[in-house]
């Protein structure tokens, strides 16, 4: 038998339904009967809702029904809740206005949903919503974070004075004045990470049904947590009891962070259905993506790093403003502060260290994780100043960084975290390689020669994912547990079918999670399949996001696989007539010590099911479910290496060579792993490149299609160099860390780096985020005027 | 309402519809051939790629109407789900995919590319995709697919 | 999108007749312009009428002199075409850079020309080539076709027919593209030949238009070097957050002078 468990390029089992078109994404399902939701939306960012008058959309042909938040309201209908709070340094909770599921009395961003119009085909509900008259009467709006809290900035909510949700800290804010009060160097940095959106290419979309017999609701929806919409939905919005509520989450078509958060759409479409009796059901065009899709990132931050003579890192000061938008998106909170500020040592052994973040409303879409959620902008900010320092101080980028990693694990840093493993030094040495950085000068000169700038860029980061433990995120704010479930259950004649709380949309659970049990079992992948997205079918989970599937869900399922073996041994035991402690389980057999005695997995399984001659006192059956609760994050860890050359004379910067050297725990699929390198690596040149969401002055979205929001393309990227450096996770069963995340945490600051390096021969310090032709252009003007 | 016919996959199929009936609904409400997909309200992402009498276009921007007549093929014509096309079988061996979402449209507009230049260059396969957004693969996998699947299709 | 009538005539006379009918008619060639303002509903025609099943619009034919292009003709079909790049081999190139080969396999010269979109490649190409627009009623030429953004004199009823070009001795196209949309933020057309040395820009401005100052340098030196110096105003150019009107300036001068290093 090939060898298709841990470490095997296993070829995905999921492809074939992808490849042929007989996937089933939500669009694709349609339910009879179904209905259509088209909504109203608001034009205006900041507006009085005046007047709604749905009579003319209520007339319309094929109209069932027109609702709006004041019928919500009156059915009892939630607000949309926040799942991590987030508290004030003074420990008193952050603002918490209510998000209304329809805008009730104010909309607060262009795309509010304020009517939901149902009928019978699409384009009756869309006629319908042009009828629906919506009288505004604007207010004065803010979109820039750093403009909501000046002084005179408009309100956005009475609760929170000033814009502020909350005004966070970490760190020993004296212990850090005293160190930069002694430092022989200091170097500061104004930076402004740009707002991104994260378009998934498949459009949400959600579909509810109810059934009046039984009195359950079934949502079909985009999700990357079908349990998580259950709990938040179910107890707070609707208060429809978990045994009643069904979500399907089925084939995902990529989703990084936008599909994780609860949103109005799935309980408008829940709940529709419960009062029409009949199922409802909506697709989001692409326009309203832009519109209604938690967005990114959106700090404003000034940092400081403290230096001695030698180079060594003495402290690090930073104050960061983070958008949240103009509502709590569901983790909204906790990306600024709890996947940020916590970050800050990033490798370095900087002894103390203090973060301010405040959280700010504006008139804006809310704000929520996208992938590396937080990280991407802790690796910028750090990785940036880093560079500065090395420039300031003379020393080679290498130097300093290497100088100041962290080499003893564990290892606890100023900023709560306790990292258990890695090898910075050694991950470094692979990028270097990989990016052929030493001989960098002579490309550097060569492209001088042809007239243009050419420079290359390092990051190191950590990465903390898989968060973890349920208990410290309770503590942290988390209103809910961070656990994960995994079910094994084995079938009589020996072939498994995994039950998941992790969601897969394009990560390969179906492959990599099989290739677990094949290890353990001993089998081969076509024996097992993988079912996840279904809270009818699946126990319960926390699904998919913070590269946590592998570490947490895979290692539930690893949980799960010891509790069937232990089983296994039990059954074996009586088979071959020995004593439990003397069986032994490897490669799919199970044998007695010393001895010549085996029998198969196989048919220890039928033998569970068919327990003719049975251990007494042991259940039939062989089926095992495992809640794993981590006792830490994990901490992936790399070194990326990106090289640019710029075109002086347009300011194009063209990509000429990525690379990422990864440490990501033990590699179950070495083939899906370089897939998501890739897809991070893809979207942090993105970031750093080309993508930017921009509203203007009065709070209207100017990026609202990909007509003018830079998508990446084939175009804009060379073939990727990838390597890894590998040190196991420590404290979870498989060594596993994650992957999901490094390219788009460490490739924006090395693509940065790259560009700033670039310009360095002009005095550039720093370009801001995207480096879009344009602005590099005029930097190269103002440098060389 | 007017009446639309043309070959779909091989199939004759005729059908009442609306005018303003995009090729796109015909294929996925119609025809309940839900491989094509639609990603975008302005033309750009190409989930929606099928083939038009041998040569890839966009069928959200087609009006069912104007396929009258004409030989249409979409990512389910290539397999009965069992042997995969050559070009598919590239994808999968060189992981081209990951959430597929967008994987139709980019297989059906690469498989015209390789009917024009049976053996592409990188450069060539990327310039070809402008067309065809990707949000999961960072295009890596897909360029190194369509040169294998050209070169299984005997380019 | 609106609802609307769909005619697919298959010769001009039907098509007039179905314009002459309709309340609110709109030609449709490969409806990679008219079908995405439909959907965004900022046009709503009562009727359709499409031009593709008209025999006589399509087809290219070259003769040493001019090349004429059915208005049927897709970008694609322009960009493959032999005749073509043997006679105007940056003509080919250009329609060969035109959105994506989607939207090349639809869309059509006669579309492009008719929609007059200030960011569009076309325009440039017809001025700079020194073109005429052949309707089927009359003869226009490109400079006087191209009044303002999606402007043109067409009338309601009137069908471009095909495009002439006269072969130059030698032309290139040189497009600096917006990063998301691909179209054009300043594309430059340089040709000389009969109609004498031209230089037409597209994408910087609300329309397409030429440059005399560079024009005239080109005729006294026809080289790269010739063009040091000469800048559009800025003040006459549109200014957008990704690409301001100073650096579209900058940008016209940037590629202009690299059509006529292409030019060879
Ligand atoms: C994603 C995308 C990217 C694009 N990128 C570019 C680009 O980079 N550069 C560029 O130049 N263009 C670009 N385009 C536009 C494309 O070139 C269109 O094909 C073209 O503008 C219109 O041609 P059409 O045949 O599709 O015309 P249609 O959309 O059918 O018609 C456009 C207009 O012209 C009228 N019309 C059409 N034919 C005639 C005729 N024969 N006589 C009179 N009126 C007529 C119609 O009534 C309508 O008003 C892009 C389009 C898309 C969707
Ligand atoms: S759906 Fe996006 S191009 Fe057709
Ligand atoms: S595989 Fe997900 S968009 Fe391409």
């Amino acid at each position: 038998m090939a060898n298709e468990g841990i470490g095997a390029a296993v070829r995905r089992k999921e492809d074939a339904r992808f490849l042929t078109g007989r996937a089933n994404y939500t669009d694709d399902i349609n339910r009879p009967g179904q209905l259509y939701m088209v909504l109203v939306r608001s034009p205006e960012a900041h507006a009085e809702l005046v007047r709604i008058d749905t009579a003319a959309a209520e007339a319309a042909d094929g109209v069932v029904a027109v609702f709006t938040g004041a019928d919500l309201e009156a059915d009892g209908v939630g607000g949309i809740p926040c799942a991590w709070a987030v508290d004030h340094e003074d420990g008193t909770p952050m603002a918490e206005p209510v998000h209304p599921v329809l805008a009730q009395g104010r909309v607060r961003h262009v795309g509010d949903p304020v009517v939901a119009v149902i009928a019978e085909t699409k384009a009756q509900a869309r006629a319908a919503a042009g009828l629906v008259d919506v009288e505004y009467q604007p207010v004065p709006a803010i979109a820039d974070v750093a403009g909501a809290v000046e002084s005179d900035a408009p309100q956005i909510w009475d609760e929170a004075p000033g814009n502020i949700c909350f005004k966070f800290g970490i760190g020993d804010a004296e212990a850090v004045d005293a160190a930069f009060d002694g430092a022989a160097h200091v170097v500061t940095l104004d930076l402004v990470n740009n707002r991104l959106i994260p378009n998934a290419i498949e459009p949400r979309a959600a579909i509810g049904e109810f059934e009046p017999t039984s009195g359950e609701y079934t949502l079909y929806t985009t999700s990357q947590n079908p349990h998580v919409i259950r709990l938040l939905m179910g107890a707070f919005v609707l208060h429809i009891p978990e045994h009643k509520l069904r979500v399907i989450a089925p084939d995902v078509g990529g989703a990084f962070g936008s599909k994780i958060f609860h949103y109005a759409e799935e309980a408008l479409v829940t709940w529709a259905s419960g009062k029409l009796a009949l199922p409802v059901k909506w697709t989001a065009e692409r326009s309203e993506s832009f519109m209604s899709d938690a967005h990114g990132r959106d700090h404003v931050t000034h940092a400081e790093l403290a230096l001695d003579d030698e180079g060594m890192f003495l402290a690090l000061r930073t104050k960061t403003l983070a958008n949240l938008g103009a509502y709590i998106s569901t983790f909204g909170p906790a990306v600024p502060t709890y996947m940020h500020a916590v970050l800050f040592a990033g490798c370095y052994t900087t002894p103390v260290i203090r973060a301010v973040v405040h959280g700010v409303f504006t008139n804006t879409v809310p704000v929520d994780a996208y992938r590396g959620a937080g990280r991407p902008e802790a690796t910028f900010m750090l990785e940036r100043l880093v560079d500065i320092a090395a420039r300031k101080l003379g020393m080679s980028r290498v130097e300093i960084r290497r100088k100041n990693f962290i080499k003893d694990f564990p290892y606890q840093t100023p900023v709560a975290l306790e990292y258990d493993s890695g090898d910075y030094g050694g991950t470094l040495d692979v990028a270097l390689e990989l990016g052929s950085w030493n001989d960098f000068e002579t490309r550097r000169e060569e492209a001088r020669a042809r007239g243009k700038f050419r420079g290359i860029g390092l990051s190191t980061f950590i990465e903390a994912c898989g968060a973890a433990p349920s208990a410290l995120a309770g503590q942290l704010g988390a209103r809910a547990g961070l656990f994960e479930v995994g079910q094994v259950r084995v079938h009589p004649t020996g072939s498994v079918t995994v039950f998941t709380g992790s969601h897969s949309h394009g990560q390969g659970h179906e492959t990599a999670f099989a290739q677990i049990v094949c290890e353990a079992l001993g089998m081969s992948v076509d024996q097992v399949d993988v079912v996840h997205g279904d809270t009818g079918r699946v126990p319960f989970g926390m699904g998919t996001y913070g590269s946590r599937s592998l570490a947490v869900g895979g290692s539930a399922i690893q949980k799960a696989l010891e509790k069937i073996i232990a089983k296994g041994k039990k059954i074996a035991a009586h088979m071959m007539e020995a004593s439990e402690g003397d069986v032994e389980f490897a490669d799919g057999q199970f044998t007695v010590v010393g001895t010549d005695k085996s029998t198969t997995f196989g048919e220890v399984a039928l033998t569970a099911y068919v327990p003719h001659d049975y251990p007494e006192g042991l259940e039939p059956g062989l089926d095992e479910t495992a809640f794993y609760d981590p006792v830490n994050f994990t901490y992936p860890a790399g070194a990326h290496i990106a090289e640019v050359e710029i075109d002086p004379e347009t300011g194009v910067v063209e990509l000429v060579a990525l690379s990422a050297a990864d440490d990501v725990g033990r590699i179950i699929n070495p083939m899906i792993v370089e897939g998501q390198m890739h897809g991070g690596m893809a979207q942090g040149v993105g970031q750093a490149l080309l993508e930017a969401c921009r509203y203007d002055d009065d709070g209207q979205l100017l990026t609202g299609s990909y007509m003018n929001y830079t998508m990446p393309r084939a175009t804009n990227f060379p073939f990727f160099a990838t390597g890894h450096n590998i040190t196991h996770c420590t404290h979870n069963p498989l060594g596993v860390k994650g992957v999901g995340e490094v390219g788009a945490i460490g490739v924006p600051a090395a693509v940065i780096n790259a560009v700033v390096d670039a310009l360095a021969h002009l005095g550039v310090e720093h370009v801001d985020m995207p480096a879009t032709p344009e602005k590099v252009w005029r930097i190269i003007q103002d440098a060389t005027a | 309402m007017p009446t639309v016919s043309m070959t779909v996959n091989g199939k004759q199929v005729s059908a009442d519809v609306e005018a303003r009936t995009l090729l796109v609904e015909f294929i996925r409400e119609h025809l309940d051939l839900t491989g094509t997909h639609v990603g975008c309200d302005t033309s750009q992402c190409g989930a929606c790629v099928v083939h038009l009498d041998g040569r890839s276009v966009k069928s959200c921007t087609m009006l069912a109407l104007e396929a009258d007549g004409a030989e249409v093929t979409t990512i389910e014509s290539l397999s009965n789900g069992v042997e995969l096309h050559p070009m598919q079988a590239a994808f999968k061996e060189h992981h081209g995919l990951q959430c597929g979402f967008c994987t139709p449209g980019v297989v059906m507009s690469v498989l015209d590319l390789v009917s024009r230049n049976p053996d592409p260059s990188e450069a060539e396969v990327r310039d070809w995709l402008e067309g065809n957004l990707c949000r999961c693969t960072g295009y890596h996998n897909i360029i190194k697919s369509v040169q294998a699947g050209a070169a299984a299709m005997g380019g | 999108m609106e609802n609307f009538e769909f005619h697919g005539p298959s010769t001009l006379d039907q098509a007039l007749a179905a314009m002459g009918a309709a309340e609110d008619g709109k030609f449709m060639a490969g409806g990679q312009s008219l079908l995405p303002v439909m959907k965004l509903e900022l046009a709503a025609p009562s009727d359709v009428i499409s031009l593709a099943g008209i025999e006589a619009l399509r087809g290219i034919e070259a003769d040493g002199t001019t090349v004429t292009i059915g208005s049927a003709v897709t970008h694609a079909e322009v960009h493959e075409s032999e005749a073509v790049r043997q006679a105007i081999p940056a003509l080919a190139d250009m329609a060969g850079g035109i959105g994506d080969p989607q939207v090349r396999n639809r869309g059509t010269i006669g579309g492009a020309v008719a929609h007059a979109d200030p960011a569009a490649d076309y325009p440039a190409a017809l001025v700079g080539l020194g073109a005429t627009v052949v309707t089927d009623r009359r003869e226009i030429s490109a400079e006087d076709f191209f009044q303002g953004m999606f402007d043109t004199p067409l009338e309601d009823d009137e069908i471009i027919t095909a495009v002439r070009f006269p072969v130059p001795e030698r032309a290139a196209y040189a497009k600096f593209a917006n990063q998301a949309s691909g179209y054009a933020i300043a594309g430059v057309m340089v040709a000389s030949g009969d109609a004498g040395i031209r230089v037409a820009v597209t994408g910087a401005g609300s329309c397409v238009f030429r440059v005399t100052a560079m024009e005239e340098a080109l005729a006294a030196d026809f080289s790269a070097a010739a063009l040091q110096g000469i800048a559009v105003d800025s003040g006459d150019l549109i200014s957008e957050p990704d690409a301001s009107a100073e650096y579209r300036a900058h940008l016209v001068s940037v590629m202009a002078r690299r059509a006529v290093e292409a030019c060879g």
